[in-house]
This record gives structure tokens, C-alpha cells and sequence, in this order.
């Protein structure tokens, strides 16, 4: 693995300017100031919309119907999320988007590294089919209706398995864990089946404590997309009470489109519904926004796990 | 991107969360893995021997089954007449009747233009912004400060489309902060989501505005790549730093680049498609309405489901097409194949 760990990836390139620092020319000086401008104006223009999200959930209705809310809230209050978490139905949806996410990424785990390592095994028979079938499906699917009729007539519907079952293997994911097994030393495991281990023992006791790290990377990777899924329960579910919480977001906004897109751009439904969308979503992107610094690096090593040369 | 959804969401493989970076890798790592070619072994002792491993992919495999290759299968209905509650397959052979419909339908063709225009958009604008952010970030010596804007920039990936589609509403919206700097610089207010000539500049910034700093993860790895001998080279030759970006940095990421345009080429069709979902409203339909989410409206809401599946096997075939010569292309002209 050449650059399985990112931080020496970027060490290198952080390390590399000075020997190649001769003096700057004077166009270069500028450039670098301008360049540092450029960045911190990227930061701002990125964690802007979150500011502002956070700005608003903790204003007035007032205040954000007459434009006044930007970085501060204004009128401050905490009224909107007493609001928000006084509703049932959005605990509901929230509870179920957990119960979504662990039962969704326990499923896609197993079937992922089954599948990864035994296609790692450069000599097991139609290897190279096995590996056709998954990467097939990369660049052509069933698509939208196929998939919808398949999905009833398994009367899936309104149930947990819509949400879990259709999306439990990526092939990205696949790919990685697949290059990972490839690259664990093959002695460690001879040396296990000569001391009578089967494969599934290998697989179990040798395999996969050796691969707690790209294991935990794939947990995260399905664990924040399911987190995250919306469509598949909109398409599937059409119960109030088994939303998850994407879905209860989107319906608060569709809300607040159509009104306003039927014309009535002072409408008042629209106007509360702002408030309670930036409570709202300030409660469902929460857990992400706290996990994300000390999560990143692990999603970045996971890219860069597929991008080894094995 | 969700390149892993070619023709729409429903399956929407759960690899698009990752987005064409990812993907691009995870070609790669087909590409860099060498098969060695084990000695011939018949399928009785190759079961014999490795049973074991072959039971562990069975779970697998009926997954990709039921879940791919049914719903592939599943397409035969473009060409049969579905009843609801009737077979899965159809019930009646009509042949191209539903092609022949969607060919002729003047809605169709106007959905045909607009995931054109938004997918052209896409290759044109969003997909070269990643490599400017990582030459940029390339040039900074502070390693704290890069890290810093790197883990920043990641962040818009990693939250739900939902919550961006509600970002993007709200910025947007009359009381919204883009609307408070128009009045700023004297303008009027601008009800962005009702004109349709305002929808592709929303939908392509907060394209870049969610895809650009993720998708600087390959190049600046490539960027990492670049043999050190060769910017000296450069410099002995009198090459200032802009020539050395030009001549060397650039050409020393291309293979990157070509892979990554290559796979951003084969969701063409299938552009943003949950995005626009969450986006669009009536009022915009005329420059927002894509083929992936008039076959939504069509077959999902209105139950026309043979109408629906003709379009969608159409886009599907279309998109297929697209990556297979994207990537013949690339293979004769650079050298650069995804396979």
C-alpha cells in the first residue's frame, strides 16, 4: 500500500515546496497571498449556509421574514426547538432512521467483506466472473420502474427491508475491501490452514481481526449514506410513523415550495415553516456535523485504499 | 454524482454517497490489480477444494440477482403492456409501441434538452473545479492551514441531499441571504425558484458548492505522484512557476483527470437526479425537469409504468453507450482505459 495513510500523503506535499523554494519571484509572492485569500474566501463560502442554518433556528419568525438573519440569530430564542422536539412524530422518524442505519450497515457489512474476500482469492475459480457480475452493475442498472414493481411484488413496502435490503452492497466499497484482503500477506494464512484452520476459521479468527481498519472505514461509509437516504423510504413508505427523518425534512420542505410556489410568496405557513426547517435540520445534520472532525480521516483513507496500487 | 444510479434513483447504488472520486478509484483498482493467471482447474475440484469459499459469496450473489439483475430483466416491460397487480413481466407483447409513444412526445424532448444542457453544465463547470482547489492547495506551505481547508471543504459531502436542498431553499428564498446582497447593491428581490431561467446557476453552484472539496481527494494523491526530478528540471530550463504547473504538474495528473472525466461522462444522463427531485417545482419544470424525474412523475405518480420503463431503459442504454466510447476514446487517444 503506497498511500493508505493520507496524512503522510499530505506531509509529503507540505514537505516538498521549500526544496523547491529557491527565492520567489515577485509574481509568485503575490500570487501566494492571493491564493491564501482565495482559500479562507472557499472556507467562508463553504461553512456559510451551515452558519446561517444554525442562525436561523435560534431567531424569530419575525426576523427571518423581514431578511434579518445572516451570521447571528436575531430575536434569540429557543421556543422553535422546544417545538420541533415536542413533536412525537419526529422522534419517531428519528429513532427509525437509527434503527434504519445499524440494521442497513450490519447487512451490507456481512454480504461486503463475504464477498470481498472471496474474490480476493486470486485463484479461486471464476474469480473473474464473480467480479464482472459486481462491477457490471457499476455502469447499468434495472432502473427506476424495474425496481419499484420488483420492490412491491416482494411486498416490501412499507416495510424495514425496502430501506435495508436493495442498496446492501456498494461495489465501491466491495472494490476497497476487496484490494485490502488482496494485500494482507498470504503467509499469515498458510500458516493458519497448516495449523488446521478451515476457511471460514482464517476468514473469522485471522482475516478479519487483521482488517479492523478498512472494516471501520466501510462502517462509516454505509453508516452515513443510510444515515443520510431519503428516496428509497419516500418511494416505499407511505406511513407517517415509518419515516425516517430525511423523509419527515423533505415533506416539511416540499411543504414550504409549494405554497410559495403557488404564488403566495407572503404566505405565513411558508414563513413558520422556515423556522422550523432550520431546527430541523440543524437536529438531523447534528450527529454528522459532531462525528465529522474526528471521522474525516478515516473517509479519506478509505478513497485512498482504492486508489492503491495493489 | 451518482454515477452508481445510471437510470434514476430507485436502486441508486449506495457508492453514488461516495461520488466520482471514489469511483474513479475504485476503477482504478481494477485497472492496477494484476490477474495472475492460475493454473487451470476443473469446476469439480475447484468445488472440492474451495466449497467454502464459494458459500460465502452465496448471500452475495443472490443480492446482485434480485436486486440488479431482476430489475434489469425487469426492463422487458418497455416492450409489454403492465397491469398493475399483473405480472411483473407484463402482459402483452406491444413491441416498440411505448418508444414509439415517448419518441413522440414533445414533453419528452424538452426533458431530453434539459438533462443535456444540465449534464454539459455539469462536465463544463463543476467537474474542473476540483482540480483548481487542489493545485491551490498544492501551493500552500502552511500544512496546518491546508489540512484546515481540506477538512472544511470535505464537510458538504457528508450531509444528507435532503438538508442541502433545504440549504440551497432557504439562500435562495426572499428573505434569504443572496436576496438581502441583491437589495444591498439596490436590485430587487429575486423570487429565485419560480424562474426557470434562474434554475441551472442554483443547481450547478450548489453542485460545486457540495462536490468540489471532496473531489479533490484523487488529484491532490496524484499531485503527490508528480516525480520531484522533473519540477527541477523544469526550473534548471528556466521555467517559472506557472510554466512548471503547466508543463509538469498538469500532464503529471492527466491520468487522473481522463479516468475521473471518463466516469463523470457515464452519468451524464443520469444528472442530479434526487436533487432535482428535492429542488423543482411546476414553475421551474421548463428548464428543471429532467429525463429521470419525468419518468419519476410519469411512471411513479401517474402509473404508466411500461411509458416509464421505455424512457428509462432508453436513458440507461444511452448512458452505457456514453461511458463505453468515453472510455474507447480515452484508450486510443491517452492510453488511459478504466478496464
Amino acid at each position: 500500500m503506497t498511500v493508505a495513510d493520507p496524512d503522510r500523503a499530505t506531509r509529503r506535499v507540505a514537505a516538498t515546496p521549500p526544496t523547491r523554494r529557491v527565492k520567489d519571484s515577485r509574481g509568485y509572492q503575490v500570487f501566494r497571498v492571493v491564493n491564501v485569500t482565495v482559500l479562507l474566501l472557499v472556507v467562508g463560502l463553504v461553512l456559510y449556509p451551515f452558519v446561517n442554518i444554525v442562525a436561523q433556528s435560534f431567531s424569530s419568525e419575525g426576523a427571518i421574514t423581514s431578511g434579518q438573519v445572516n451570521l447571528v440569530p436575531r430575536g434569540f430564542n429557543v421556543e422553535t426547538y422546544r417545538l420541533v422536539m415536542s413533536d412525537s412524530l419526529f422522534w419517531v422518524n428519528y429513532r427509525n432512521t437509527v434503527v434504519y442505519t445499524v440494521v442497513a450497515t450490519a447487512i451490507a457489512m456481512v454480504l461486503t467483506t463475504t464477498f470481498a474476500y472471496a474474490i480476493s482469492k486470486k485463484d479461486l475459480k471464476g474469480r473473474s466472473v464473480l467480479i464482472g457480475v459486481a462491477v457490471f452493475t457499476m455502469f447499468f442498472n434495472g432502473g427506476l420502474i424495474p425496481n419499484y414493481v420488483l420492490i412491491n411484488e416482494l411486498g416490501m413496502t412499507n416495510t424495514l427491508w425496502a430501506i435495508v435490503l436493495p442498496n446492501a452492497i456498494s461495489v465501491f466499497n466491495l472494490l476497497v475491501m476487496k484490494a485490502f484482503f488482496e494485500n494482507l500477506p498470504a503467509e499469515l494464512e498458510e500458516a493458519a490452514s497448516i495449523d488446521g484452520l478451515t476457511t471460514y476459521g482464517i476468514f473469522f479468527r485471522i482475516v478479519l481481526p487483521l482488517s479492523k481498519a478498512v472494516i471501520a472505514t466501510m462502517v462509516l461509509f454505509y453508516a452515513v449514506f443510510f444515515w443520510n437516504s431519503w428516496f428509497q423510504a419516500f418511494l416505499y413508505l407511505d406511513r407517517a410513523e415509518l419515516y425516517p427523518v430525511t423523509v419527515y425534512l423533505r415533506n416539511m420542505i416540499a411543504g414550504a415550495t409549494t405554497s410559495t410556489s403557488m404564488g403566495a410568496s407572503a404566505d405565513d405557513a411558508a414563513q413558520v415553516a422556515a423556522n422550523i426547517q432550520a431546527v430541523t435540520m440543524v437536529l438531523t445534520v447534528l450527529p454528522i456535523i459532531c462525528l465529522y472532525p474526528f471521522l474525516q480521516k478515516y473517509f479519506v483513507s478509505g478513497v485512498m485504499l482504492g486508489s492503491v496500487k495493489g | 454524482m451518482s454515477a452508481l444510479s445510471s437510470s434514476g434513483g430507485a436502486s441508486g447504488s449506495t457508492g453514488s454517497a461516495l461520488g466520482g472520486a471514489s469511483e474513479a478509484a475504485a476503477v482504478a483498482l481494477e485497472e492496477q490489480t494484476p490477474v495472475r493467471r492460475p493454473p487451470r482447474r476443473t469446476w469439480r475440484s475447484a468445488l472440492k477444494r474451495d466449497w467454502r469459499l464459494y458459500s460465502l459469496v452465496l448471500l452475495p450473489l443472490l443480492f446482485f440477482a434480485v436486486f440488479r439483475y431482476l430489475p434489469m430483466l425487469g426492463n422487458v416491460i418497455a416492450f409489454r403492456r403492465f397491469r398493475p397487480g399483473g405480472s411483473i413481466f407484463g402482459d402483452e407483447w406491444v413491441g416498440l409501441r411505448y418508444f414509439e409513444l415517448f419518441v413522440n412526445d414533445p414533453l419528452f424532448w424538452n426533458v431530453f434538452k434539459n438533462t443535456l444542457v444540465l449534464g454539459a453544465l455539469t462536465l463544463v463547470v463543476v467537474f474542473p473545479m476540483p482540480i483548481v482547489l487542489a493545485l491551490l492547495l498544492n501551493e500552500l506551505r502552511s500544512k496546518r492551514f491546508k489540512r484546515f481547508v481540506q477538512t472544511v471543504s470535505y464537510l458538504p459531502h457528508f450531509i444528507s441531499i435532503v438538508i442541502v436542498a433545504g440549504l440551497v431553499l432557504q439562500l435562495t428564498s426572499a428573505q434569504g441571504t443572496i436576496n438581502q446582497l441583491v437589495q444591498l447593491f439596490g436590485g430587487d428581490s429575486i423570487p429565485f425558484m419560480q424562474q426557470a431561467e434562474w434554475f441551472r446557476t442554483v443547481y450547478i453552484t450548489s453542485e460545486v458548492w457540495q462536490t468540489v472539496g471532496w473531489g479533490t481527494i484523487l488529484y491532490l494523491a496524484a499531485l503527490t505522484q508528480v516525480d520531484e526530478n522533473l519540477y527541477e528540471a523544469a526550473r534548471i530550463d528556466g521555467a517559472n512557476r506557472w510554466k512548471q504547473t503547466w508543463h509538469v504538474t498538469l500532464p503529471g495528473i492527466r491520468p487522473t483527470m481522463i479516468t475521473l472525466l471518463v466516469l463523470n461522462i457515464g452519468t451524464f444522463m443520469a444528472v442530479g437526479f434526487e436533487k432535482i427531485l428535492l429542488l423543482y417545482n411546476p414553475l421551474v419544470y421548463p428548464t428543471a425537469d429532467v429525463i429521470s424525474t419525468y419518468l419519476y412523475r410519469v411512471g411513479i405518480l401517474s402509473s404508466n409504468f411500461s411509458y416509464a420503463a421505455a424512457i428509462g431503459l432508453f436513458e440507461a442504454v444511452i448512458g452505457l453507450t456514453l461511458i463505453l466510447s468515453a472510455n474507447a476514446i480515452s484508450r486510443r487517444a491517452v492510453g488511459t482505459s478504466l478496464w
